[in-house]
């Protein structure tokens, strides 16, 4: 028996897990709030409760970067890894927050767990990224699942909401149990459930082919969680049910915490089959998506389809050696999230009360009757593409550029490819609202303070990324030391 | 020794328009105020280029030197730790001229739009002069990452401004226009990543030097398909014969200083970068490579030109006449002679001139009568002679008369490319015969003859705004045709060092 498992708890233990600690009781607080408060300011206390639980659990991070190690007998790792994603998905928690505050106004959705849940689901995404043993990580990602479930379907009034959380809810259990049995596989190969020890075990002896089984296993799970091509067919009519905001986050957040897992467990792990298993699935994601996306005409399913062929763009950073790859899918995963945030924050603003204004043709002359939003959306678009001075094409360019170094010239020629038809979508929204003429039955209407906030944020965010992307990297690279053992 | 601002001058130059536009974001919307704002900062930022050829030392290095430190004004500045990308910027002999293009044209696309753009001006102006800084920093960059990254930059504005300002069908224009450059630079992006994973660096001396010293693993196997890769991104751009099917579209479509920006400096992107890379990087595939890329340029040349004969679009005929004449630059750069690249670059210019002011005086008729329809003018001598002279004498520079610009690039191609193999000269020659049929006939279907046309009668002459364009332009052309030393000395010593390792490539005698 180890002697670790009989030793209690120490506090440096707890400071290890302490962003988790005050998402959760943030969230708590919530729950325990919400009907003690008056109906008029309900909605924008909880926000307000939940935006600060936010921000304490960023600076907790920030506290936690200087323990790094393990903690409760090596089940979480607090590392620069570790600390990188904690940012990525508290950042996001907060940036949406702040985008449902109009929502919730304009939608007149009156429930004071929608916050909670949001903190509890980040609560798990947070976990997922430090944890390093796989029955810890099927908790978290079980957290964080159903928060999200919950979620999708906040549009009460709408059937395509309750259809998208019920479909969502189905599909991703049935993907979650394809993930436990791949950890049952993993541990009958292995013996352990650790990570490191496993990635000790198969990269010392001869691989069992148990292992091969358990790796797609769990990479069905995990792949359905980012929406990765061929566990992508949930993903448009979920994006398209589920609340604007909500889709932001669970195309960021969420998928931010499953890379991580995927990283330690590739990496780290030393999955067997790596290469050809991401190849398949970069490719056909990318493709897929992206020709899924040039026939939509409702902006959030032609986000949808972006955001997988996003997730291929990301895979093939994992088929790159760890030295470059693992820090490129580290930035692409915050320079998307901040790009797609903000997109979504402004699909949000403008879709209007019972979200009927989503179609490509609702955004004609926007640029004309607003420069400023039109200008924005603009911007997460143009990073969507991978133009310069975005964080975007940095991303882009980095992922590319380490597949290359490993000599997958193939999979980049496709990746740049498809970026190029990916090109034509996007260009085609930004061609609409500068091009045709505006159409005044769309109202629009002026962007309120903590709407324009979330904004300016991920906008900020996207420029930084794309102009001065050396310390978000360097800080990338200071992790792969720590994750190619 | 390079002082202070030696070394912070390209920046400045750079960097200046891209100030302007941003502080032109918050100016109040006051149309006048922001025309006014945005010619000032054009001016000056075309002031301030002028240091560049005035202190540009005309200096070659010994033959031997690959390293072509024949840079000038560099800053080599870390930009981005890993991967190892560096703001480095310099300028030679070449891109000098390129530089100064720029910001000669740029302030009279801002006269030339001073009462045409009325909707959206602030949008405009900010536009133009984020497009400059892009355009700029493709012609400075030394930086493969940083070249890629402005080759990309310039997509956005230009295609912007056609879908927003132009006419007809302008939004299929734009995107046309975007794709295909967007598409043709997945190769170029390609072949540089794939130099930067051999070689650990994006700097294009660095890259050069280890590709000239063998340093770069599976180099024989990839040069090819490297040298196809950014072949194909530039030829898209120049437009090359058979990849030039966006640019009639664009340019008819495009709004005037769309147009100007578009003949005068974004086309030069593409044969900038085969002379700076496809010859700089890859000198023998370049040498087996000519032959068909020669063939391609004569028929660009001759096709180019049968095809504007026939244009009853005045623009198209322009647009037609700049692939013509953008043939001829590529001529000269692939036969790898002194006099053809001297040529080349001299024809980059002149095109620039000439082609900028005839796409604004295609403008100032557009703005009268709303069409580019030939058919529709004639005899307009009568009505407006000072519009008709200026006209005419642009129209002679661009068709290569003796003394104005155009003629000492093309003779100065011919002689290179006949130099090369006689056949190319002679094939050559006869698209100067083809610019002036075009050009002559449409002159004269436009200007001479009675007025047709009723409306034409009352067509106001060139106002003063107008001459303002148009002087410029007019004064360059006949400087360069008189005085083509100026330009050529120091071009000629940039040319100089472009060709010193494909010199010693036939000295090696690996080509015959």
């Amino acid at each position: 028996m180890n002697a670790s498992l009989v030793t209690a708890p120490q506090a440096a233990d707890y400071i290890r897990v302490l962003p988790e600690i005050v998402l959760a009781i943030f969230g708590m607080i919530v729950m325990v709030v919400d009907p003690l408060l008056k109906e008029r300011h309900r909605q924008a206390t909880l926000g307000t409760i939940a935006l600060v639980g936010s921000l304490a659990a960023l600076a907790a991070t920030w506290y936690q970067a200087e323990y790094p190690g393990l903690a409760f007998w090596d089940m979480i790792q607090v590392d620069a890894f570790s600390v990188f994603f904690h940012f990525v998905i508290v950042s996001v928690t907060a940036v949406v927050i702040l985008t449902s505050y109009e929502y919730m106004e304009v939608e007149e959705i009156r429930a004071g767990e929608y916050y909670g849940l949001i903190l509890f689901g980040a609560v798990g995404m947070s976990l997922m990224s430090s944890a390093v043993e796989l029955v810890l990580i099927f908790i978290a990602l079980e957290i964080s699942s159903i928060a999200t479930y919950v979620l999708a379907g906040f549009r009460r009034g709408a059937a395509v909401s309750s259809e998208a959380s019920l479909k969502y809810f189905l599909l991703g259990s049935f993907a979650t149990a394809f993930f436990l049995y791949g950890v049952a596989l993993m541990f009958g190969a292995t013996g352990s459930t650790s990570i490191q020890v496993i990635g000790r075990v198969l990269s010392s002896f001869e691989v069992p082919a148990l292992a091969y089984a358990g790796i797609a296993l769990m990479f069905v799970g995990l792949g359905f969680k980012v929406a990765a091509a061929p566990f992508h067919i949930w993903t448009p009519d979920v994006y398209e049910g589920a609340p604007a905001p909500v889709v932001g986050f669970m195309s960021t957040g969420p998928k931010a915490a499953v890379f991580a897992v995927l990283l330690r467990l590739m990496f780290e792990a030393h999955a067997p089959g790596r290469i050809w298993l991401i190849w398949v699935v970069a490719a056909l994601s990318m493709t897929l998506g992206n020709l899924g996306a040039l026939v939509q005409n409702n902006v959030k399913r032609l986000l949808a389809y972006s955001s997988i062929a996003h997730a291929g763009y990301l895979l093939v950073a994992f088929a790159a050696v760890p030295d470059s790859g693992i820090p490129a899918a580290m930035f692409y995963t915050a320079s998307y999230a901040a790009m797609n945030v903000g997109a979504f924050a402004v699909v949000s603003h403008f879709s209007s009360a019972g979200e009927r204004y989503v179609r490509v043709e609702d955004y004609s002359g926007l640029g004309s009757r607003s420069p400023v939003l039109a200008a924005i959306l603009t911007i997460f678009l143009l990073s969507l593409i991978g133009i310069p001075i975005t964080g975007g094409f940095i991303a882009k360019f980095y992922v590319f550029s380490a597949a290359l170094q490993s000599n997958m010239v193939g999979l980049v020629i496709l990746g740049f490819l498809n970026s190029a038809v990916a090109a034509y979508y996007y260009l085609r929204l930004i061609v609409v609202m500068y091009m045709r003429e505006p159409r005044t039955e769309v109202p629009v209407s002026a962007v309120p303070a903590g709407m324009g906030a979330a904004m300016a944020l991920s906008l900020a965010a996207t420029i930084y990324l794309g102009v001065l992307p050396g310390r978000v990297l360097d800080y990338a690279g200071r992790a792969v030391a720590e994750l190619s053992r | 020794m390079s002082t202070g601002l030696d070394r912070w001058i390209l920046t400045l130059v750079m960097f200046i328009p891209l100030a302007g536009g941003l502080l032109l974001l918050v100016f109040p919307r006051r149309d006048r105020d922001l025309r006014f704002f945005a010619l000032v900062i054009s001016v000056l930022d075309f002031l301030l280029s002028l240091h560049l050829p005035v202190h540009l030392k005309s200096r070659v290095y010994a033959s031997d030197l690959v390293g072509m430190a024949n840079f000038q004004y560099e800053l080599n500045r870390p930009w981005i730790r890993v991967p190892n990308i560096h703001y480095h910027v310099g300028v030679d002999g070449i891109s000098t001229w390129l530089v100064l293009l720029t910001t000669f044209l740029t302030p009279l696309c801002v006269l030339i739009s001073w009462n045409s753009i009325r909707e959206r001006a602030k949008e405009f102006f900010i536009l133009l002069l984020v497009l400059e800084t892009s355009l700029l920093g493709v012609f400075v960059s030394l930086d493969l990452f940083l070249f890629y990254f402005f080759w990309e930059a310039t997509l956005i504005p230009m295609a912007l401004l056609i879908g927003i300002y132009g006419h007809g069908r302008r939004v299929y224009a734009a995107v046309k226009f975007f794709l295909y450059t967007m598409i043709a630079s997945v190769f170029l992006v390609v072949a540089i990543l794939w130099l930067y994973a051999k070689t650990g660096t994006f700097d294009f001396v660095q890259v050069q030097s280890a590709i000239h010293n063998g340093q770069v693993e599976n180099f024989t196997v990839a040069a090819p398909w490297l040298f196809v890769g950014f072949f194909i991104a530039f030829a898209v751009k120049v437009p090359l014969f058979p990849l030039h099917t966006w640019l009639p579209d664009a340019h008819v479509n495009a709004p005037t200083a769309g147009s100007v920006l578009l003949a005068g400096v974004l086309l030069k992107m593409g044969t900038y970068g085969m002379l700076r890379f496809n010859l700089g990087l890859f000198p023998e595939e370049s040498h087996r490579n000519a032959p068909w890329i020669m063939v391609l340029a004569l028929i660009g040349i001759i096709y180019g030109a049968l095809v504007a004969m026939v244009q009853p679009n005045l623009k198209k005929l322009i647009a037609y006449s700049s692939i013509s004449h953008l043939g001829f630059v590529v001529l000269g750069i692939f036969s790898f002679t002194t006099l053809g690249l001297d040529g080349a670059t001299f024809v980059m210019l002149a095109h620039g001139v000439s082609t900028g002011a005839l796409f604004m005086l295609a403008g100032m008729l557009f703005e009268r009568r709303h069409t580019y329809e030939i058919s529709e003018f004639g005899g307009l001598a009568t009505p407006m002679p000072v519009y008709a002279t200026f006209f005419l004498f642009i129209v002679l520079s661009s068709l290569g008369l003796p003394l104005l610009n155009g003629f000492v690039g093309e003779f100065l191609v011919l002689s290179g490319a006949f130099r090369d193999r006689a056949v190319y000269g002679i094939l050559g020659a006869t698209g100067v015969i083809w610019s002036a049929c075009y050009l002559l006939w449409m002159y004269q279907r436009v200007f001479w003859g009675k007025v047709v046309h009723k409306v034409n009668e009352a067509l106001p002459d060139l106002s003063v705004l107008e001459r303002a364009c148009l002087w410029p332009p007019a004064i360059l052309a006949l400087l360069m045709g008189m005085a083509p030393l100026l330009w050529l000395k120091t071009i000629d010593a940039a040319v100089q060092a472009a060709l010193v390792p494909l010199v010693e490539i036939a000295r090696k005698g690996i080509f015959p």
